[in-house]
């Protein structure tokens, strides 16, 4: 899965801060190795059709079989034969790793808050009652983490590109989004629901520690 | 020998012109109720509609170009994107099939007008005065600035306190009359319409595609209309539908838009696949393949098209469960998509294709069609939506399909029919030039836009960053945009070259089979001199001699010896003479009411309530003078209809057309109604701060009022329709009904005493369920006093019932909605 996500990387170049396509974690790097694979079915279905629809044009029109075997070979056997084998697949596996993305309870999973409002994002933590972040995350590298995703005005998005696919902030609910960074680092996150005129600039970032600097942080030192 | 059926011909002409014409100079403009006038000034308006949105597009592309390209501020983009949106959806993509539907429906039918043809005219003003009050707002500067789809709470009161939100709500909701007017229209001429013999499976193609979709628009518009309404109710009365702090939700607003939002993309994307299954054999010299597949494709798109707008909510928190089934259904709906492509492409194989012009553009089609259509697959997959969802992937997704689907088969059309349009030949050779340029202009803008979604830029905003990683891809994106649209103007240019100075053409040059190519071009007045009798699906295959028969006069109705406007009504199935149709005379009563119309939907953007509340008299009275014009005061007994057939006039039947219309626009009317149910169930269950504080008492009064109504309506004009029938006077038996459509209206009005607009969503919504009820009882109540008049006045008798008939249908629908509206409002204070 990880190696799946990674290696077509080198395609994306260097500018890649808030690259869906340069996963920096589990979650991510099965959306893109989704991706992969639809983009290389979704090519060798285009081909097929263009070619069954040059050789339309190639045929110098022979004498043409009855419209009942054109219906058998085209309509049922093309049309819904084909369409309906590649469609369940598809649809088969995106639900599997939609599943697999989900919060799940689970050993050392980490509870944080996000709360967005125009034009900024708010974090607080569980663990470390009191403590409040503007406009960067702090998390645990290496462990799964559950964001608890509010707003305080409109509705936003929460999106961590290189992390996982985003979930919104809708006014009244609480949406549970579930992240995780296999490596310490800096990450960039978007507001990605248009939410007015500062929706270009409603950025913010995740920050992942290793496990002594994320105690430390808990313990209320400034990062 | 040669020359008599000529004279015949000439003679016939010389009788209908007359009878069908406008009335001269510009005031015919006005007056006209013919489908060919309105037609062609619908898609005159639907173009200059699709060019003010191309223009809007290029200011995107401009500022986007790269990060020192910017030259408006948030404020105004925001605007601009969210009218080339809006513009685009609403202005040009449905009215402009509309026109196209408008112009060549009859003529394929064999008919001489749409069903309603007044109906044309007040939609087509309606949509022209509205598109002209959002283009004037967007120059005012106050245009809408949410997006196309308007999120609330970002456009609620409180973070868009302007004019620009309301008027949009109002505006886009006046729009709509007009595609809910013409899909009355259109299934009422589909299915009561025809040419003699042109049973349901005989229908050309374009005529089922245009079926389906008119039904569409009458149960997806709705939602999205009550959504405009009850989020104009917040707005302006502090009704709190989607304020979370009491008890609302904006995730309501989300469903009731997509519940329509969905739906639209299929019914933009169906005319153009009928289009598409009219030229393509046509072009290959032969017949389509799968007819009955193609037609039960097109029904279970739309079937399935209404179970799987979730799909634009992926990212709303909605439990996964019910993520994959909408996900599921999301790429079912690829396989009658599949169906109707591989049908087409084998329809190819079967014949002979050839590379003319509308070929072109349907290639065009099949290439980009079938990449947005792969994106779109992909979009369906859940947690690859996670993702793409609000980025530039879907923007170039869904111009891939809009652009490829709608835009290029629309082209094709147009070159394909300009002869029906205009009578004449294409001449130049710009079009050929004109397609090579918006491939490569189409594809160079979009393609890469897919990956910069990818690579993290996030749709909607006003500018790119340096450093971002798609400065390049931008870059291309909007000098190809200008390619695009230099390609657009060309193909404009090259139509209007055409209508203007090439030379006229012969009569059907493709050699289609068709009926529309059957009358001379371009297309009198009364489109058909006769109504055809036709024996198949390709009428003019069979029977080239048809055209010559037509206008001899040999089919129904070649005789106009009433002088009046009349056409065959033919039964639904089996397409045999029924009655005869009696239409309208030119009238500027629909644009007269368009006009008083926009005025009381764009009142309340100012607050003039006074104003709104006098506009909707005026439209009242002339609705009126309307529904007055028709009838007869006489019993006309059998017609002669021609070749030896009798038929009675529509007036003495016991469902007239105005019962059909009525029944459409009823089923509109109930699918709104239901939208409302299904918020208020969706708000007591889903919505944050439920239950309400305090909820309504049903007490005595309302419920036995509402009872002893609806008892005395129903019974009432179903007692006066039999005196009427026996001759006898229904006076008392209709002044029961009238009472007891009052007592309906007074239980409705308990509701307001029992609780408080504003206080919580629960109340809100109970007013708008009383609202609605008292409003139909008054509707029906109006139909039954103008019922009384006309009855005075003679133009109801034991024969001519039809009238009553369609009262009945207004009251029934009043005191059924009345009963489950009242029901649902009192049905938590019987609980408790
Ligand atoms: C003439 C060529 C066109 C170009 C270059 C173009 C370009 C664009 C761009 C760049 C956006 C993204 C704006 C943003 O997210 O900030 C956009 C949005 C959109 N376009 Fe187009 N477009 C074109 C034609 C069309 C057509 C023909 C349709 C529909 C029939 C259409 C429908 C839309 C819609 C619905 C949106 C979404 C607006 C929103 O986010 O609220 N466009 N267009
Ligand atoms: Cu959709």
């Amino acid at each position: 899965m990880v190696i799946g996500g990674t290696t077509p990387l080198m395609l994306a170049g260097c500018e890649d801060r808030l690259s869906a396509l340069h996963p920096a974690g589990p979650a991510a790097a099965l959306i893109a190795t989704l991706w992969w694979v639809m983009l290389a079915g979704a090519a060798a279905i285009l081909v097929l059709v263009l070619v069954l629809l040059a050789l339309a044009f190639r045929r110098g029109g022979g004498p043409s079989a009855g419209d009942s075997r054109g219906e058998a070979v085209w309509i049922k056997g093309l049309g819904l034969g084909f369409t309906m084998t590649v469609l369940a697949a598809l649809t088969a596996w995106g639900l599997w790793i939609g599943e697999r993305l989900l919060p799940r309870p689970g050993p050392g999973v980490v509870a944080v808050e996000a709360q967005g409002r125009q034009w900024a994002w708010r974090f607080t933590y569980p663990d470390a009652p009191g403590r409040v972040t503007e406009g960067a995350l702090h998390i645990p590298a290496g462990r799964p983490v559950d964001v608890r995703i509010t707003s305080a005005d409109v509705i936003h998005s929460f999106w961590v590109p290189r992390l996982a696919g985003k979930l919104d902030a809708i006014p009244g609910h609480v949406n549970v989004l579930r992240i995780q960074a296999w490596a310490p680092g800096e990450y960039a996150g978007l507001g990605a629901e248009f939410n007015g005129p500062g929706y270009r600039r409603h950025h913010f970032t995740v920050v992942a520690h290793d496990a002594a600097a994320w105690d430390a942080f808990l313990a209320g030192e400034t990062p | 020998m040669t020359d008599k059926p000529r004279l015949t011909a000439l003679r016939l002409h010389k009788a209908l012109h007359p009878i069908w014409k406008n009335d001269p100079g510009w005031k015919g403009r006005f007056t006209t109720v013919n489908n060919n006038d309105i037609g062609t000034m619908f898609i005159l308006g639907a173009t200059g509609m699709f060019l003010a949105g191309g223009i809007l597009a290029m200011l995107i592309r401009a500022q986007l170009a790269s990060p020192r390209s910017v030259f408006m501020g948030p404020e105004v983009y925001n605007q601009i994107f969210t009218m080339h949106g809006t513009i685009m959806m609403f202005l040009f993509a449905i009215p402009f099939f509309e026109a196209l539907t408008v112009f060549l429906l009859p003529g394929m039918l064999g008919t001489r007008d749409l069903a309603f043809p007044r109906l044309s005219s007040y939609g087509f003003w309606c949509y022209m005065i509205g598109a002209t009050i959002m283009i004037l707002a967007l120059v005012a500067g106050v245009a809408p600035d949410g997006g196309w789809f308007m999120y609330p709470p970002l456009s609620s009161s409180a973070f868009s306190p302007g004019i620009n939100t309301d008027i949009w709500l109002l505006g886009i909701s006046f729009i709509e009359i007009s595609a809910i007017g013409a899909a009355v229209e259109v299934v009422v001429t589909v299915l009561r319409y025809r040419a003699v013999g042109m049973t349901l499976d005989r229908l050309p193609i374009f005529a089922w595609y245009m079926l389906v979709v008119a039904v569409m628009i009458l149960t997806a518009f709705p939602p999205m209309i009550l959504g405009s309404l009850i989020l104009e109710l917040e707005r302006a009365f502090d009704m709190p539908f989607f304020q979370a702090e009491h008890g609302g939700d904006s995730l309501l607003w989300q469903h009731l838009f997509w519940l329509f939002g969905h739906p639209e993309v299929y019914i933009i994307f169906l005319p153009a696949a009928g289009v598409i299954s009219m030229i393509l054999p046509v072009m290959a010299r032969t017949t389509l393949l799968g007819y009955g597949w193609v037609v039960a494709a097109a029904i279970s798109l739309a079937v399935l098209s209404f179970g799987l707008w979730v799909h634009h909510m992926f990212t709303t928190g909605i439990p996964h469960m019910g993520l994959a089934f909408f996900s599921a259904v999301s790429t079912l709906v690829a396989v009658p998509t599949g169906v109707q492509i591989f049908a087409w492409i084998g329809t190819l194989w079967k014949g002979r294709p050839e590379l003319h012009l509308p070929m072109l553009w349907i290639l065009g089609f099949f290439v980009t069609f079938v990449m947005g259509g792969l994106t779109g697959v992909m979009v369906a997959m859940v947690p690859f939506d996670w993702q793409a969802h609000d980025t530039y992937f879907v923007v170039a997704h869904l111009h891939y399909v809009l652009i490829g689907g709608y835009v290029f088969p629309m082209i094709a059309a147009v070159y394909y029919w300009l002869p029906v349009l205009t009578g004449r030949k294409r001449f130049f050779r710009m079009g050929e030039v004109a397609f090579w340029l918006v491939m490569a202009g189409f594809h160079g803008t979009f393609l890469l836009l897919h990956w910069a979604g990818l690579l993290g830029m996030r749709r909607r905003i006003d500018s790119i960053e340096a450093g971002s990683g798609w400065e390049g891809i931008n870059l291309l994106a909007s000098i190809s945009g200008f390619v695009l649209a230099i390609g657009f103007a060309l193909v404009i240019l090259d139509v209007a070259v055409n209508a203007f100075v090439a030379v006229r053409g012969r009569r059907n040059p493709w050699n289609a089979g068709t009926l529309e190519w059957a009358t001379p071009i371009p297309g009198p007045a009364y489109n058909v001199a006769s109504i055809p009798v036709v024996a198949s699906r390709y009428p003019l295959h069979d029977n080239p001699g048809l055209p010559v028969q037509i206008a001899r006069g040999e089919g129904f109705l070649g005789n106009p010896v009433r002088n009046r406007r009349e056409t065959l009504a033919v039964s639904v199935a089996r397409a045999e003479p029924e009655f005869i149709a009696v239409f309208p005379q030119n009238s500027i009563i629909p644009f007269a009411m368009a006009v008083v119309t926009s005025v009381m939907f764009m009142a309340p953007v100012w607050k003039w309530y006074g104003l709104m509340l006098a506009s909707a008299l005026g439209v009242t009275a002339l609705a009126m003078c309307w529904a007055w014009q028709g009838g007869s005061r006489r019993d006309e007994g059998l017609l002669d209809a021609g070749r030896g057939v009798s038929l009675p006039p529509h007036t003495e039947v016991p469902c007239p057309p105005g019962w059909w219309g009525s029944l459409f626009l009823l089923l509109a009317d109930g699918v709104l109604f239901g939208s409302l149910l299904f918020g208020y169930a969706f708000l007591w269950t889903v919505a944050p701060n439920w239950p309400p504080p305090a909820i309504l008492e049903p007490g005595g009064l309302g419920p036995v009022l509402a009872a002893g109504g609806v008892v005395l309506a129903c019974a009432g004009i179903r007692l006066a329709d039999r005196a009427i029938r026996k001759a006898g006077v229904p006076w008392i038996r209709l002044g029961a009904s009238l009472a007891g459509l009052a007592a309906l209206g007074a239980a409705a009005w308990t509701v307001f005493g029992g609780t408080t607009h504003d206080a919580h969503a629960y109340d809100a919504t109970l007013w708008v369920i009383a609202g609605y009820v008292v409003f139909h009882a008054g509707v029906a109540g109006l139909m039954v006093l103008f019922l009384m008049a006309r009855i005075r006045a003679g133009y109801v008798s034991a024969r001519r019932f039809g009238d009553a008939r369609v009262v009945r249908l207004w009251i029934d629908y009043a005191a059924l909605t009345a009963i489950l509206g009242l029901g649902a409002a009192w049905l938590p204070g019987w609980l408790a």
